[in-house]
């Protein structure tokens, strides 16, 4: 594994249990503002997939660019698919990229293509041959249950079958991890179930996924691990969470990062931990 | 596969953007048509130095019949007097003559009978009409002056020219018409950088959800940034190739055709002094295209 060498130096870790390491990572985008992120530790393991809630501006999205080294952290380490991304050369951030997919609440389909070459697309363009584009990209539409919809336009797609789509164009490379920021964030909860029994599929085969979502029905049915941030902090990680109090995520309520005022689901403060080293939180089958 | 897609990526992108390619081919045309006049009128410029520096010489000359100069009151030079001038040349300028030679007026005859068999202009001349000269190489061109002081005043001496002064004016305009142009080709090769820069602007951004997904997968940078860089090249080279044809039809209609046949005894820039330019017409065009690129595609298509 590539990758591995470098882990290694991080130390004390075995490679290949986490895919996803925030070793008390914290961003701020403009000096003396509050941070977007502060002092997060988080793992995820490989196979495993993780709720990221909280309310607007409480460091969803900035957790996710970090992962996709969109920008580097301010401190902190992070470590993604076996890198180190905080201090990956711009170069080999393609590589990463490799390794992940992404799915947005608003699809991000070319309108200009049909399915199938919105599918290929994401092949051809990291030069894969046309035979492998060929082959793997009916295969992914099938696992989607888009098969017979290869020609259609994205305007021609309810927007369920739209963000199928962009999730086929997500793993058509298969990567070791999918995040989807909000994928049902524009679709109704009829629709917004299908797609959740997609990324579980898709989780099943081993991929690791995680989704940041504003959806509490989902997160409360599925029962998976769920990663509350707040004003930046960690402010809850459990296995097998719900979505919590509706109310303490709203961003009307601002909370200070000490807790002990919210009521109802337990919590555990990300601050305050002696080791930078998070609670491991046990995974579910595979592992 | 990548070639394919890199490829068809930069034929859509064209399509999209036509009108603002055709600007740009355009503005580096006309640019690079200035940048290439410029060096073909410096080529020209060499081409005459060399054939005529070498040919012309300082003219001492002598007093013919009839001239109305003070040094020539006694009448046509005298062979005396002649000589006398030969023997200054050889004590006091010895440093500046390489040689000299006396061009006689039957010799004057010769070399004008042999450039104009038929007369000059209808008049048909006799031997009577040349004037005798003494021809002096000198070691150096520009010593001239220093000649000239020694020489002028002498009896049996009309003139002292140097010959070379008689082209001054004229590369002195050819000189003028070389800035002249090199400053419009600055000037237009400013405007093209500037309108190469907005087309793959506007291509990057009318591109942008592309090449965001592009980045999102993991396309490479070079990847990602080539369908824009060959845009800017082929249309900045298309104006380069265009600005080869504009010069090469130029020299092969208004130089050798027209030109050439009213003032035939001048060697002029041919065509192959153009297949000479055209190659550096097409770097200077990569090269603004490359500039361009690299200031716009580092802002609007990073990773």
């Amino acid at each position: 594994m590539p990758g591995r060498s470098r882990f290694l130096g991080v130390g004390r870790h075995l490679w290949g249990v986490h895919v996803i390491r925030f070793e008390n990572v914290s961003k701020v985008y403009t000096r003396g503002a509050r941070p977007a992120l502060e002092d997060v530790s988080v793992d995820v393991q490989r196979g495993e997939f993780v709720f990221l809630v909280g309310a607007s501006g409480s460091g969803k999205s900035t957790f996710l660019s970090l992962v996709l080294r969109e920008q580097r952290p301010t401190r902190g380490g992070i470590y993604v698919a076996g890198r180190d991304v905080a201090r990956l050369s711009a170069w080999r951030v393609p590589k990463l990229r490799r390794e992940l997919g992404v799915v947005f609440q608003d699809f991000r389909l070319l309108q200009n293509k049909t399915v199938y070459e919105n599918v290929a697309f994401a092949l051809k363009v990291i030069g894969k041959p046309r035979s492998a584009v060929r082959d793997t990209v009916p295969e992914i539409l099938d696992l989607v249950g888009l098969s017979g919809k290869e020609k259609r336009m994205p305007t021609e797609l309810s927007g369920g079958e739209q963000q199928r789509a962009a999730i086929a164009r997500a793993i058509v490379n298969r990567p070791q991890i999918l995040l989807a920021d909000e994928p049902t964030g524009n679709l109704d909860p009829t629709t917004s179930l299908g797609i959740m029994r997609l990324l579980d599929r898709i989780n099943s085969t081993g991929t690791t996924v995680v989704m940041a979502t504003h959806d509490d029905e989902i997160v409360n049915e599925m029962r998976r691990r769920v990663v509350e941030l707040s004003d930046g902090v960690v402010v809850r990680d459990e296995a097998s969470g719900v979505y919590g109090e509706r109310e303490s995520i709203l961003p009307e309520v601002r909370r200070s990062s000490v807790l002990g005022t919210a009521s109802g689901v337990p919590r555990r403060a990300a601050t305050g931990r002696r080791k930078p080293l998070p609670v491991r939180v046990p995974t579910h089958g595979e592992a | 596969m990548r070639f394919q897609f890199v490829a068809g990526e930069v034929a859509a992108g064209l399509r999209r953007n036509t009108t603002m390619v055709v600007a740009v081919i355009l503005v580096t045309f006309v640019s690079l048509t200035f940048v290439g006049a410029a060096a073909l009128l410096q080529t020209q410029i060499g081409k005459l130095k060399d054939d005529w520096y070498d040919l012309v010489q300082v003219s001492v000359f002598l007093c013919p019949t009839g001239s109305m100069m003070p040094t020539c009151a006694s009448g046509e030079a005298t062979a005396a007097q002649v000589d006398a001038v030969r023997d200054v040349i050889d004590t006091e300028l010895s440093d500046e003559v390489e040689a000299v030679y006396l061009e006689t007026k039957a010799d004057a005859f010769e070399a004008f009978t042999e450039r104009y068999p038929n007369g000059y202009q209808g008049t048909q001349l006799t031997e009577d009409d040349m004037q005798a000269s003494l021809r002096l190489d000198l070691a150096d061109p520009e010593q001239f002056a220093v000649v000239s002081d020694v020489l002028t005043g002498r009896d049996g001496v009309e003139l002292v020219e140097d010959q070379r002064a008689v082209f001054e004016p004229l590369f002195r305009t050819l000189n003028v018409a070389t800035l002249l142009a090199a400053g419009l080709a600055g000037v237009m090769l400013l405007a093209a950088v500037l309108l190469i820069t907005t087309t793959i602007r506007l291509s990057a951004v009318s591109r942008r959800k592309e090449t965001e997904i592009m980045r999102l997968v993991g396309a490479s940078n070079l990847f990602v940034q080539l369908p824009f860089l060959l845009e800017g090249a082929i249309a900045a080279v298309t104006g380069a190739l265009l600005a080869g044809l504009g010069l090469w039809l130029a020299v092969r209609f208004l130089v050798a055709d027209w030109l050439e046949r009213s003032v035939d005894w001048v060697a002029y820039v041919d065509a192959a002094d153009v297949l000479t330019v055209a190659p550096f017409l097409v770097l200077v065009a990569v090269a603004l295209a490359a500039v361009s690129s690299v200031v716009t595609l580092n802002r609007y298509t990073r990773i």
